[in-house]
């Protein structure tokens, strides 16, 4: 027979797909590599509560789904593929899908072919396990995941992989069996440090034998055991249990197998695909995490909507009437496809993206409709939104009361964007405008997927940048030209951009990260300034002398504008006044090293604090290890704050010359947190703040991609209790420490430090401090900590 | 931007509690009443209610230390304030008294004041002189990190001692199970090494004391001048070197332990006795207005 639709992946999105296809009388099935629905929930930890987020969106499914346990989810869910006797094959994993509309072949692994007249495709983005890839991979005693550790004792475990997960598995076994782990490297690169760390020790005293440099040749079931190639030859392992993680491969080279096209090949590209969720393979549908929707309802209302446009009929999206509010109160009079299709034709940055895009990006931002003169943002706020001007002008103001005049289908705002620092300038609305906000992960996708949009916003970034640090009489043309001629790299941390006595080639604008400049003297490196992102180096070289007078590494993950020197030579001799900034440039550069140099012990601290990571941060809590009394009076009072939870750790971290780094946030200038947050909850506020808003859903992946370790996952706790009562009766917890509520285990959402911004007084552990040790600062202010203390 | 309590804001606590002071010399100079000076009189009352408010306020710190979203100034500038005017309240309670002293309640209160106020000019000096102590003891170690080098430590002893003989394994063992390092605030603060371990001697098992590791080490040196077996005799020289590194280490957490008790210790003596204070305060204040 030929199906009408074949649903591939039993997730959310294809479940729910299936459910309206069974309701709609659609013949159907739905294929779902694992023995179970929804594989990707059923991972998410016992007993996790599942949000419904975004919780402005309303739920358009056969299936039922609002927040509750995992299990709550689940079991709703089972109960609905029985009562909509929705056709599931379980074990069915698609290797392939041939053909087009009315006419697919969609093979699965055991070799079975199916037709089909339209495909949906919703696999999500877990992808599946890499195997091991050796004889004997699928054999019983090999796994590859864990749930619980601590299901096993006195075995003999070989867990293979050098990864995150591989390390926390090796560490959590340990405890009650022997474990061996298999590393193809000779060292564990991949690992987060803490894990590093972990592995490390248990490596040396020998809690956890490792074979390094060693590969799986193959897996004998019926024996138990394992056959390794080490190094120094073949050995035979006897175990009860084999631990594969090597990670997922990602569903990419499988849906290009099927035909569908990327925009580029940066990996977070999504699929393009047309209003109804269509690709470029006609009759082939693509919804749920894979479409980049990466929330349980949004992929459950597509699951909906996708049958609807298979059928036929052309609804309306579910977030339809989101947009409609956004477009209200706009001087326009148009309905909601027309305004799309206005801010298209306006915006030339936007005129090739695709409408689904388009319409994403716009659903996420935000409409706004300043009057003339309002401030649209203040130089040195912290926001970092995409702004692109529909209709009217703005003004930017640059220095000595001078502005530069934008308008309609011009954008700004990009140089925070990419930069992680604060505004540059501020700007005004020239007339009534209409202007649409982007928050910055959209934009960031954007340009992910979009090579043009890409260039025409560096290209500006890039002009902007020499005209607001060195020429900012240059009309935007010549700026433009300039910045053709430029070169953009990208430096990892610790990388040198140039060393003491290299011939000077050019200048370096740092975009994002910062750089520390250190001088070799008397057969040792001493760090004499550190240079934030904004500024220029390497101007010394080529105003005075032709080489490099001291060394210029990154301190973190860092990006520079290179300028050649020929270029920036002409740019000196067609600018009035250009020397002469530089050279006041220089001048204090040269005090500021007189002074460092003199003073070593300060380099030797800041070169600690950037190995920190505080290349990185904006604003960071240092303790002065010669006042702290270890009181803990910080903790309890971010705890007495935050819902009963420290977010800062005082005791861990390392110290140097008597300056602790306490485990707490230090508000990133490009956050790593924000990178894969599913409801993009972690927002930057206007001071600075990086902080998480409730609409997190406890995914735990910021926590995993923060690598200060400073997000915890926390539930609620009981009520704070009475000062009065506990000074009196001793009864009750002392303000500041609070116990977890029992009831509360498995609804734990991500926190962090917040640097008290909802509270007036600034940070709560800062003025908790009675001794005065407790300190916040910038990095820009760390040559202070020892100039005041010498 | 890091200043000590002391120096905070250019010290102006310190210039408030030294102008509140002159005004009461010059109040108690000028001042002629009929009688000697004593708390009964005109300024003798006042300077009895300055007093009283003073010490309720500077009890009044405990609250709002805590208090953590107040944002009447920083819990450091009130530290501050709690010093100075501490100090100056000595000079005015001994205005407001006349300098009678007598064995009664009234001066039952002034000894507890001075109580309170002599352990607090003790918690300033440790509060100044001991972060710095315990910074240069830890050497940017962690607390933790000291923990986790010393399980380190007693992990490596057990697998030397795999390799010799049960003897080795019991002693390694329970030299590990039986560190013990703190305990009471009085332990801590003298800084005692209250561990044990299990030792078979001439046939005999027993529990000794094994402060610094001493017992093991002894132990060790005599079971080595004893081995002819020169693979067993070098595995018992690493048991040993590994016990001096635990015993070095032990040292250094001990004083820290040391340090750390040494700064909350005297707040056991201020805050209960301000407590004591408060009672005496106002059983003076209650019988001065009742036998007056
Ligand atoms: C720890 C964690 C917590 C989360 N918490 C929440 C939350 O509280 N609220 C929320 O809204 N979102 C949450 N999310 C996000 C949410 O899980 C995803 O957005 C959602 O699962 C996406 O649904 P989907 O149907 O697109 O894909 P998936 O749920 O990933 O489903 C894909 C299915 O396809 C199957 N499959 C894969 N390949 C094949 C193949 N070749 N052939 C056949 N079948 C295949 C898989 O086995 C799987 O069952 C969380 C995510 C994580 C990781
Ligand atoms: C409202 C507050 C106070 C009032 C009304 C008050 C009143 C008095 C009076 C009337 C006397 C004279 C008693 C006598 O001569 O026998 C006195 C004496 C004294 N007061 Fe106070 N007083 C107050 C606060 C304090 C405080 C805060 C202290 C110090 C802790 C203090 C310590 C003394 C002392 C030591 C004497 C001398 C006792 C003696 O003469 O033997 N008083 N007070
Ligand atoms: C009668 C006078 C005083 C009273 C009633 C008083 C009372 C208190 C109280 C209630 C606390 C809070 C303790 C806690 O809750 O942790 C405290 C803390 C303290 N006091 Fe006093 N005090 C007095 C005088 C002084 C003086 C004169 C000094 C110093 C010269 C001093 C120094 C301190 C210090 C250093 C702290 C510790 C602060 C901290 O760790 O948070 N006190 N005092
Ligand atoms: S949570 Fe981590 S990554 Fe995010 S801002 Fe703070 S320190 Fe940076
Ligand atoms: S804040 Fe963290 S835990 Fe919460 S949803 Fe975002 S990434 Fe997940």
């Amino acid at each position: 027979m030929i199906y009408d639709v074949v649903i591939v992946g039993g997730g959310p999105a294809g479940l729910s797909a299936a459910a309206h296809a069974a309701q709609t009388g659609m013949s159907h099935v739905l294929l779902e590599a694992t023995g179970a629905h929804a594989n990707t929930i059923q991972r998410y930890q016992k007993g996790k509560h599942v949000m419904a987020e975004p919780a402005v969106v309303p739920l358009r499914s056969e299936l039922e789904f609002t927040a509750g346990t995992r299990e709550a989810v689940l079991g709703a869910w089972q109960l609905g593929i029985e009562k909509h006797s929705i056709d599931v094959r379980y074990g069915g994993e698609v290797t392939a899908i041939r053909g087009a509309r009315a006419n697919f072949e969609v093979t699965l692994s055991d070799g079975e072919t199916l037709r089909a007249g339209s495909v949906v495709l919703a696999i999500g983005l877990q992808g599946n396990p890499r195997k091991l890839g050796v004889s004997g991979e699928d054999a019983p005693i090999v796994q590859y995941s864990l749930d619980d550790p601590d299901e096993y004792q006195d075995e003999t475990i070989v867990i293979v992989g050098a990864g995150d997960a591989a390390i926390e598995n090796a560490v959590a076994l340990a405890r009650n069996n022997k474990v061996v782990i298999v590393n193809r490297r000779d060292e564990f690169a991949r690992a987060k440090d803490a894990n590093l760390a972990l592995i490390s020790r248990a490596i040396d005293d020998g809690t956890i034998n490792c074979f390094y440099k060693t590969n799986v040749e193959s897996v004998d079931s019926t024996e138990s055991n394992i056959v390794l190639n080490t190094e120094t030859g073949q050995t035979r392992l006897q175990c009860q249990r084999i631990i594969a993680r090597l990670g997922a491969i990602p569903p990419r080279r499988f849906v290009e197998a099927c035909g569908v096209e990327f925009p580029s090949d940066d990996l977070t590209t999504l699929p393009e695909l047309s209003g109804h969720y269509e690709s470029n393979v006609a009759g082939l549908y693509i919804i749920g995490a894979l479409a980049g929707y990466p929330l349980i309802k949004q992929a459950m209302n597509q699951g909906y909507e996708v049958i609807e446009y298979i059928a036929g009929n052309d609804i309306v999206p579910a977030d339809h009437g989101i947009l409609e509010q956004k477009f209200q109160g706009l001087p326009f009079g148009l309905d909601v496809d027309q305004t799309l299709s206005l801010l298209r034709d306006r915006v030339p940055l936007f005129a090739d993206i695709n409408g689904l895009v388009l319409r994403e990006l716009v659903l996420a931002s935000e409409l706004k409709t300043p009057q003339p003169g309002d401030v649209i943002f203040q130089k040195n706020d912290y926001t970092n939104s995409f702004l692109s001007i529909v209709e009217g002008e703005v003004d930017v103001e640059i220095e000595g009361g001078k502005s530069i005049r934008l308008n309609q289908g011009q954008f700004f705002g990009e140089m925070s964007l990419l930069s992680g620092r604060r505004r540059s300038a501020t700007v005004r609305a020239a007339g009534a405008c209409v202007l649409l906000e982007s928050p910055r992960r959209e934009v960031i996708k954007l340009m992910n997927t979009y090579e043009q949009v890409r260039l025409v916003i560096d290209e500006h970034f890039i002009a902007r940048t020499l005209r607001a640090g060195l020429v900012p009489d240059a009309p935007f043309k010549e700026l433009q030209a300039i910045a053709g001629t430029t070169e953009l790299i990208a430096y990892k941390a610790d990388e040198i951009l140039f060393n003491e006595g290299d011939e000077a080639d050019g200048l370096h604008l740092i975009r994002s990260g910062s750089i520390s400049v250190s001088r070799r003297i008397g057969g040792r490196d001493i760090v004499t300034s550190y240079v934030a992102a904004g500024n220029y180096v390497g101007e010394m070289g080529l105003i005075g002398q032709s080489t490099r007078s001291a060394t210029v590494k990154a301190t973190v993950a860092t990006e520079s504008i290179f300028l050649r020197a020929d270029v920036f030579l002409q740019m000196l001799e067609r600018n009035e006044g250009l020397r002469e900034r530089v050279q006041e440039t220089v001048r204090e550069r040269l005090s500021e090293n007189l002074r460092m140099e003199a003073q070593p012990e300060s380099g030797d601290l800041i070169s600690f604090l950037m190995q920190q990571g505080l290349g990185e941060a904006t604003d960071v809590l240092l303790i002065d290890e010669a006042l702290c009394v270890g009181c803990d009076n910080c903790e309890k009072a971010c705890a007495a704050t935050h819902g009963g939870t420290s977010r800062l750790d005082r005791a861990a971290g390392p110290s140097y010359a008597e300056i602790h780094v306490p485990t707490s946030c230090r508000h990133c200038e490009d956050p790593h947190c924000m990178k894969d947050c599913p409801p993009d909850a972690i927002r930057r506020a206007p001071n600075g703040e990086v902080y998480i808003e409730d609409s997190c859903i406890g995914c735990g992946n910021c926590g995993r991609n923060c690598p200060y370790g400073v997000i915890q996952m926390a539930g609620e706790k009981e009520k704070a209790s009475n000062l009065f009562n506990w000074i009196m009766t001793g009864r009750g917890a002392e303000p500041g420490e609070r116990k977890a509520l029992a009831s509360a285990g498995s609804l734990k959402k991500a926190v962090k430090c917040d640097m008290c911004k909802d509270l007036s007084g600034g940070p709560a552990c800062v003025r908790a401090c009675p001794t005065g040790a407790a300190i916040r600062m910038s990095p820009a202010e760390f040559v202070n900590l020892t100039k005041e203390a010498s | 931007m890091h200043e000590s309590m002391l120096v905070f804001r250019k010290r102006r606590y310190l210039w408030v509690a030294l102008t509140m002071s002159f005004v009461a010399i010059a109040a108690y100079w000028l001042h002629d009443p009929q009688e000697p000076p004593n708390g009964g009189t005109a300024l003798g009352y006042t300077l009895g209610t300055v007093a009283t408010l003073l010490i309720v306020w500077l009890a009044w710190f405990g609250v709002r230390k805590r208090r953590y979203s107040s944002t009447l100034g920083s819990v450091q500038g009130w530290l501050s304030a709690h010093v100075y005017f501490g100090i100056a309240l000595v000079l005015i309670a001994l205005l407001h008294s006349g300098f009678q002293f007598g064995i009664n309640v009234h001066t039952l209160a002034f000894v507890l004041m001075m109580l309170v106020v002599l352990s607090g000019l003790y918690g300033v000096y440790v509060y100044l002189k001991i972060p710095q102590r315990v910074s240069e003891n830890r050497k940017g170690t962690s607390r933790a990190e000291l923990v986790s080098q010393l399980e380190d430590i007693d992990s490596r002893s057990q697998r030397v001692a795999q390799g010799l003989s049960d003897e080795f394994q019991e002693l390694t063992a329970s030299a590990a199970s039986r560190t013990q390092l703190g305990g009471s605030l009085w332990s801590r603060l003298s800084g005692r090494d209250e561990s044990q371990v299990v030792i078979k001697a001439d046939g005999q098992t027993g529990v000794v004391p094994n402060p610094g590791q001493e017992a093991v080490l002894d132990w060790l040196a005599d079971q080595q001048s004893r081995s002819s077996d020169a693979e067993v005799a070098a595995a018992i020289g690493e048991l040993s070197a590994l016990t001096r590194n635990k015993r070095r280490l032990l040292r250094q957490m001990k004083e820290d332990i040391r340090l750390q008790a040494t700064l909350e210790a005297w707040l056991y003596l201020h805050v209960p006795l301000t407590a004591a204070l408060l009672v005496a305060l106002v059983t003076h204040i209650v019988t001065v207005f009742l036998y007056w």
